[in-house]
């Protein structure tokens, strides 16, 4: 197919951006384009500059220097027609703490003046049906999370911007949110993710950047990364009997993994690709957490 | 947009109305009133006394502390940043918040006028000085609850100003000193106002004072809103 341009479709696109408070600069000539579909995250650790990014994405802040366009448009010249193509999930939730999770979508649903969405087939979705009188103030985390996802996604956005959405809550909500993530981009949504978490960010990102101190220090799709940084090149096999073999990944290690293989002796083999949190901790000397 | 006002006043006659510490402001004084005015009748009382007196601390502190509270508790849980993005105006959330709190104050003000006594054309002229009164009141609450950060800086600063506005007019009844200061605050005018309905006059001086705390007001909370509602730079 020789000649043949596969244009894809640019949602996110930023251009030398930068943002400072006062003297600090918090953003530094950040370049990066998303494209329609894909779930993009923002790595790094907190005060990184991922929140200043996402407010300044979805017009909540006004950046120092540079561009950037959703959908083609400066989020500062966004008006009530293109915040209806977007969804904002921020780490602070925004809810009405004495109101019900039903009145809380129910106002949502108003301020859109959107009488289509059935309120109750959204709550059973994220399997709150069953607390749709509960007033806010009385729910879990995990709870509060799914509610304010909800929110996000109650007017069937085009992009999603995703701070931190599962920060601080248990494994079995966590895996809930991620496969309401998931169901969004089967939809076709875009979405834009901040977090610290390193595994979130490779089950769920198509493309990830990694953040440091206001700048990006790496970007691309997660296992690349990983298999650029591999510098060891090594294999390592576990098996039947217990015995621990680290393999350098050459020639002869193909014709030994087969015999181990043909005799039925492996029980685990693993190539030895640093997970991202070991890159960023080789790129900025910092770790994810920290 | 008329939906995003019926929106957020549906929304905080949901929310609020579960809010005890408002509900609490809104039906303090006409409750006082219905009691005093029932139960105590001294034979040198002015008439409608406690009426008039519970009328114009209604006005310095229900419609400020709930308006000043409602917005800035906005703020500071984050709501109206959401509201913003759903390209709700600052000026459809006044309208929308100040349509909630003047008519609900003024429920409670019809109660206090008829457990005053007032009827009919006084009645109505009672009403009249009370919604100049909550406008006013609301104005200022609303600056504000739009200017501070959260609910605790806005209750250190209403709470003076409900005080002066509230306790100035019942104190110039007793201290002529104070009577020379407190005309100025708009209350102590409508006070004077409530004092003689049957013929409501403005003097000159009256209506200069009430237009300066008008216009001061109206800055006030202008100078509030254009800073609270913009985008950070």
């Amino acid at each position: 197919m020789k000649g043949m341009v596969i244009k894809m479709n640019m949602v996110i696109e930023i251009k030398n951006l930068n943002h400072h408070f006062g003297d600090n600069k918090v953003l530094k000539d950040i370049n990066l384009n998303i494209t329609e579909g894909e779930i993009f995250g923002l790595l790094g650790p907190s005060g990184a500059g991922k929140t200043t990014l996402i407010n300044i994405l979805t017009g909540q802040l006004q950046a120092s220097g540079g561009n950037c366009n959703i959908m083609g448009i400066s989020p500062t010249d966004m008006t009530g027609e293109h915040y209806k193509q977007i969804g904002i999930m921020m780490d602070n939730f925004g809810l009405y703490e004495r109101m019900s999770c039903y009145d809380n979508l129910k106002f949502y649903q108003m301020l859109d003046n959107n009488e289509n969405i059935n309120i109750e087939l959204v709550l059973e979705n994220i399997n709150l049906l069953a607390a749709k009188k509960t007033p806010v103030m009385n729910l879990s985390k995990g709870m509060k999370n799914r509610l304010a996802f909800a929110r996000a996604i109650l007017r069937t956005p085009k992009v999603l911007f995703l701070d931190e959405p599962t920060s601080g809550l248990d494994p079995k909500t966590v895996e809930a949110i991620h496969e309401m993530i998931l169901a969004e981009k089967k939809r076709g949504t875009t979405v834009f993710l901040t977090t610290h978490n390193m595994y979130e960010a490779e089950k769920l990102c198509d493309n990830i950047a990694l953040l440091n101190k206001g700048k990006i220090v790496e970007y691309g799709a997660p296992q690349d990364i990983c298999r650029r940084y591999n510098h060891q090149k090594k294999i390592n096999i576990h098996l039947k009997n217990g015995r621990d073999i680290t393999l350098e990944h050459n020639k002869e290690c193909g014709v030994q993994i087969q015999t181990y293989f043909s005799n039925d002796e492996i029980e685990t083999i693993h190539s030895t690709e640093p997970n991202l949190e070991t890159i960023f901790m080789e790129l900025t000397g910092r770790r994810f957490e920290a | 947009m008329t939906y995003h006002i019926k929106a957020i006043l549906w929304k905080q006659l949901k929310d609020t109305l579960k809010n005890k510490a408002i509900l609490i402001q809104f039906i303090m004084f006409p409750l006082m009133t219905i009691i005093m005015e029932k139960s105590i009748s001294l034979p040198d009382m002015p008439e409608h006394f406690f009426g008039n007196l519970f009328a114009v601390m209604y006005i310095g502190m229900a419609s400020l502390t709930s308006a000043a509270a409602i917005i800035s508790e906005e703020k500071e849980k984050n709501t109206l940043r959401v509201l913003q993005m759903c390209n709700v105006h600052a000026a459809e959330f006044l309208i929308g918040n100040a349509a909630y709190i003047i008519s609900i104050c003024m429920l409670g003000s019809l109660v206090i006028g008829c457990s005053t006594g007032y009827t009919g054309i006084t009645l109505l002229k009672f009403l009249l000085v009370m919604l100049v009164g909550h406008i006013c009141s609301f104005l200022l609450g609303a600056a504000i609850g739009t200017a501070v950060k959260n609910q605790m800086s806005a209750t250190s600063i209403t709470v003076p100003l409900m005080i002066v506005l509230a306790f100035l007019p019942m104190l110039s009844m007793f201290n002529e000193t104070i009577k020379k200061f407190s005309k100025f605050v708009f209350s102590e005018q409508l006070f004077v106002f409530m004092n003689d309905l049957s013929e409501i006059c403005i003097t000159f001086e009256s209506g200069i004072i009430m237009a300066c705390n008008a216009v001061l007001i109206l800055v006030i909370f202008l100078i509030a809103y254009q800073r609270g509602f913009k985008i950070s730079k």
